[in-house]
């Protein structure tokens, strides 16, 4: 089965529903990772660290927004309100990517912690890695295209997190602890980001992705690789599932962050 | 290929990348497809990299510097993902001229994820290292020649993903 354009998929309203639901999820997923990366700006452990992790947070939100084009192109409205003027309960990103940096905000006194940047970030690339590769198979050929285009580029981030990861476990007892500790949290949290909420079924029926079993197996394979003593416990959802429209009070303050620039000029070209 | 469709493709040889000066978008490969039907010109681009901020420059400047063309009457210009942008597809003069700016053409033969370098743009020494492989602009990055000691950008590798 092959869905060639948003013309094709709207007229099967069940197949539409399922396609807009996984589309949600990737776009949402890329612009909270990608705003929460903005607020490191000047911030990051030396300078060509803030070069390197702005140029990944702006092609991120690049990725985000040929994600909300999609929809666009499926008749949800225009990119720059998808993006900024959906209510937190229509918001599909899992909740541990919308987490606070740590402690303090961007303007005033700032204690963002390194290690649960270096753990969030690793582990999202490499979820991202082995979702879009599923996607380049999906059934709808404009999404499976974007997929395509977005896994030439992103190589680079999860190569660049992937460095820092060894580098931190193979450093010093403190660093190690440091990361540890932020990786038996996600373990904690990083549950829902797995999952492909109310629509899971239908997605894999429609062949627009693999099941999720399958894609939580690749992508622990994939861990591994890099980081050989993972948590023994099964992976939790503290927070419930950003998938199904629950969300923390930490999303709430992204949005309003986000908003605030975005409403001071509403034409500005992102 | 048609007569006004090369008047075109030479047209597009002048406008160039913003970030990438004296480089043109058609040596860059960004150019997918002319199509003329008459006065009317539609142009198929493929994007090189994803949220790159200069690419809604470059769609103004491709549709000003057709429609000044006599016989144009409108263009029309449009990016698609179908066909994929790779670094593969710089022309030799793109490279040449990449290169005259102090900018190394992209490694032949890199795999992805794999680190790379390229030789030196000012001497030709492959006495070279990495600095950081995100530079000013997503689609560079930053060396350091240690034959001649100078730092130097290169064009970041980008190619088709195969799935291993
Ligand atoms: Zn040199």
């Amino acid at each position: 089965m092959t869905v060639n354009s948003a013309e094709e998929a709207n007229q099967d309203v069940a197949y539409s529903k399922a396609l807009k639901e996984l589309i949600y999820q990737l776009a949402d997923d890329d612009f909270l990772i990608s705003f929460r990366g903005s607020e490191w700006l000047g911030l990051a452990p030396h300078i060509e660290e803030d070069v390197a992790f702005s140029s990944i947070t702006q092609n991120t939100m690049g990725h985000a927004f040929m994600f909300y084009q999609l929809l666009e192109d499926l008749g949800e409205g225009e990119i720059d309100l998808l993006a900024h003027e959906r209510h937190p309960d229509v918001r599909r990103n899992g909740i541990y990517l919308e987490k606070r940096n740590g402690e303090g905000n961007y303007l005033e006194e700032p204690y963002y912690d390194w290690a649960l940047t270096v753990v969030r970030h690793f582990l999202y690339e490499t979820f991202k890695k082995v979702k879009l590769e599923a996607i380049t198979k999906s059934s709808y050929k404009p999404l499976a295209n974007i997929a395509g285009k977005v896994l030439m580029e992103q190589p680079y981030h999860l190569a660049h997190w992937r460095i820092w990861m060894n580098q931190l476990l193979n450093s010093t007892e403190e660093a190690r602890d440091r990361i540890e500790a932020r990786l038996n949290e996600a373990w904690e949290e990083f549950g829902d980001v797995l999952e492909f909420g109310f629509q899971a079924t239908e997605m894999e029926h429609f062949d627009l992705i693999i099941g999720e079993e399958e894609l939580k197996e690749r992508w622990m394979d994939e861990v591994a690789k890099t980081i050989p003593n993972l948590p023994s416990e099964p992976l939790g959802k503290k927070f419930g599932s950003g998938r199904e429209g629950q969300h923390t009070e930490d999303l709430d303050q992204a949005l309003a962050t986000l908003s605030e620039v975005y409403l001071s000029d509403k034409e500005a070209i992102w | 290929m048609s007569q006004k469709q090369e008047e075109i493709r030479a047209v597009l040889r002048t406008v160039d990348d913003p970030e990438l000066p004296n480089v043109s978008v058609a040596d860059l490969g960004m150019v997918h497809d002319v199509l003329v039907k008459e006065g009317d010109v539609f142009i198929t681009m493929t994007p090189t990299f994803a949220g790159c901020p200069a690419l809604d420059f470059i769609k103004k400047n491709v549709k000003t510097a057709v429609e000044e063309m006599t016989w144009v009457e409108s263009c029309e210009v449009h990016f698609s993902f179908e066909e994929k942008w790779s670094t593969d597809a710089i022309t030799e003069e793109g490279k040449r001229q990449l290169k005259k700016h102090g900018i190394a053409p992209p490694p032949e033969n890199y795999q992805p994820g794999e680190e790379w370098t390229v030789d030196c743009p000012y001497c030709g020494s492959d006495y070279t290292s990495m600095e950081n492989v995100f530079g000013p602009t997503a689609c560079r990055s930053i060396l350091y020649c240690t034959s001649c000691r100078n730092p130097f950008e290169a064009m970041k590798p980008v190619v088709d993903y195969v799935i291993t």
